[in-house]
């Protein structure tokens, strides 16, 4: 030992402020394993500039079965924002599938800290990662033609229904990571889930112009709901309810999935 | 409470479905000093760690860690302990100093705390250099070592050792033992799983031996030693005539012989002065040896004196491997 020993202080703070404590600890180190990931950066910054890029050359036609003054930019943008986020949103299930595999939970678990610390730390991080891309995904859209006409209190708006939309998916994607065994596994998990509910939507063309049997659900579909409400603040086409039942589904997702996820977590890192 | 005992385990049971993986573990480890808790793969000694570390419930008994109940306080017992798994239980992609910090302000130290602590240990084991650097870029050696580290950084009283060398090479398992042993002298509760009977033996003050869910023997080094079998001394001849003369002079402390390898083994209790004796009648009768080995018991050595059977001691994952026969 040195010399002179370090005194040590603890904090002593009442159990909800701790947990508060341990998930700002906690969402730091899952923004710095995104950080000092290139692989995933590069995927943050161009995947939606390619999407984007894709989506509009490929399904331009589409844009014929639209209201003269709406472009086919303009009305993609929207749906191309939520599918990147609910993509994006899958990282949480790698994240924690990734953190179960490994000694660490071991020693998170053997710590007196909060148990829905880890998980609020990946999906939280989730949340501002997913902000970049959306950022990114916007500021190429304008480069390309995209002209929103949101005011201030709508795009206040469309953060907020985006942020809770991200969450939901992320509690999803977080219920996902733990039940999988493995990382390929929860890969696999979430392509399976995200891409029918994405592309069984009003993401990429309008509802009434989908084939007869997939139109019931992709109208009803909660995303398709995250979606049409996204649109209408934007570029002003009509909102309806979609507002509200978006907001309804993915606050109602949260409020079922984070005690799961919590459960399911506990259960598993104590079991093995 | 406790007294002066730091972990009190009662009678201890757990199974997954039909395996009883304990079947009524009881062990005592007095404030201060190390315990050993030695076996063979499958034994069940990391399923007791992590029970005894609140990782892993258990179906009955008690199990009492500096006075809190493992079952009903799990948060007062991991504020006392520090657990060192197998696999280094560390943040990959972090760095070794913000592992550190990050680690001791989820046990409740003060920002500059945790700073100074993590900077005190990283000096303390060596890993100054290395400390900006990602551990994805560690050797094995300098892992265990901020695993530990990670372990220590609030100073628990107690502290649990899963293997702690398994799968190091020699130097790097020389240096674990002389931390090991710092922590010994710095005051620190400790309670060390092995395979290994000679690293019980370097650094245990007692030993428990368990096989099967169960313990099969008590004591210290020393006591164990001389209940499982004493050092041996193997020495070759090169003729027959001369081995023949051997076992004549050696008489009753030969214990095996073979005519084959034209070796004979002798039984020794005092390794100088047996040793001595044994070199000295040889070459008083003018009998050369050819070359000499002594053999100090080993684990297997320790299953075959104590269960009667000899156990394999592989190096698999303790949960997969089969306990094999010779």
């Amino acid at each position: 030992m040195s010399s002179k020993p370090v005194q040590l202080e603890f904090v002593r703070h009442p159990k909800a402020i701790q947990a508060i404590t341990d998930s700002l600890l906690m969402i730091k180190r899952s923004s710095t394993h995104i950080i000092r990931n290139r692989d995933q950066l590069i995927g943050t910054f161009f995947q939606p500039i390619m999407f984007l890029v894709l989506f509009t050359a490929v399904f331009n036609a589409v844009g014929l079965a639209l209201p003269k003054d709406i472009s086919y930019l303009d009305f993609l943008m929207a749906g191309i924002i939520v599918q990147t986020v609910a993509f994006g949103s899958t990282t949480t299930s790698i994240a924690v599938a990734n953190d179960l595999q490994r000694g660490i939970v071991d020693r998170f678990k053997s710590l007196p800290m909060s148990n829905i610390a880890v998980l609020n730390g990946h999906v939280i991080s989730d949340v501002f990662r997913n902000g970049i891309s959306t950022a990114v995904m916007l500021g190429a859209g304008v480069l390309f033609g995209f002209r929103p006409e949101a005011s201030i209190t709508d795009w206040l708006l469309i953060v907020g229904i985006l942020t809770i939309f991200t969450l939901a998916f992320s509690w999803l994607s977080a219920i996902m990571g733990v039940l999988a065994g493995s990382v390929e596994g929860v890969q696999w998990m979430s392509f399976l889930i995200v891409f029918p509910l994405t592309f069984a939507s009003g993401a990429f063309a309008p509802t009434s112009s989908l084939a007869e049997w997939i139109r019931p659900f992709a109208e009803n579909q909660p995303i398709t709901h995250v979606i049409e409400a996204v649109r209408g603040l934007m570029i002003g086409t009509p909102i309806g309810d979609h507002g509200w039942i978006a907001l309804v589904w993915c606050i109602g997702t949260i409020i079922v999935a984070m005690p799961i996820a919590a459960w399911l977590f506990k259960r598993k890192t104590i079991k093995v | 409470m406790a007294g002066n005992d730091a972990i009190v385990v009662k009678n201890l049971k757990k199974s997954y479905g039909k395996n009883n993986v304990l079947k009524g573990i009881n062990l005592t480890v007095k404030r201060g000093t190390m315990l050993a808790l030695l076996g063979p793969n499958g034994a069940g000694k990391t399923t007791t760690v992590r029970i005894m570390s609140t990782l892993l419930g258990f179906d009955d008994g008690t199990v009492t860690i500096e006075g809190h109940d493992v079952g009903t306080s799990s948060d007062d017992v991991r504020s006392v302990i520090g657990l060192t798994g197998q696999s280094a239980a560390v943040d990959e992609i972090l760095t070794g100093r913000e592992n550190l910090e990050m680690m001791g302000r989820l046990y409740r130290l003060t920002r500059q705390s945790a700073k100074a602590r993590a900077q005190e240990l990283l000096e303390q084991f060596d890993l100054t250099e290395a400390s900006n650097r990602s551990v994805k870029t560690y050797s094995g050696g300098m892992r265990r070592r901020l695993d530990l580290a990670v372990s220590l950084i609030a100073t628990p009283p107690i502290i649990f050792l899963d293997e702690p060398t398994t799968g190091l090479d020699p130097r790097s398992r020389i240096a674990m033992w002389d931390i090991i042993n710092q922590l010994k002298a710095d005051g620190k509760t400790i309670l060390l799983t092995t395979q290994y009977l000679e690293e019980a033996d370097q650094l245990a003050d007692n030993i428990v031996v368990i096989d099967g869910g169960k313990v099969i023997a008590e004591g210290t080094a020393k006591s164990l030693k001389s209940k499982v079998g004493k050092d041996r001394l193997e020495l070759t001849f090169a003729k027959m005539s001369q081995l023949e003369a051997a076992k004549k002079l050696l008489g009753k402390s030969v214990i095996d012989s073979s005519d084959q390898d034209k070796t004979l083994t002798v039984v020794i209790v005092d390794t100088n002065k047996d040793v001595a004796s044994a070199l000295t009648a040889l070459s008083n009768a003018a009998v050369p040896i050819e070359s000499m080995a002594i053999h100090k018991p080993t684990l297997d050595d320790v299953f075959l004196s104590l269960t009667g059977k000899a156990k394999k001691s592989s190096n698999g994952d303790e949960k997969t491997a089969k306990k094999g026969k010779k």
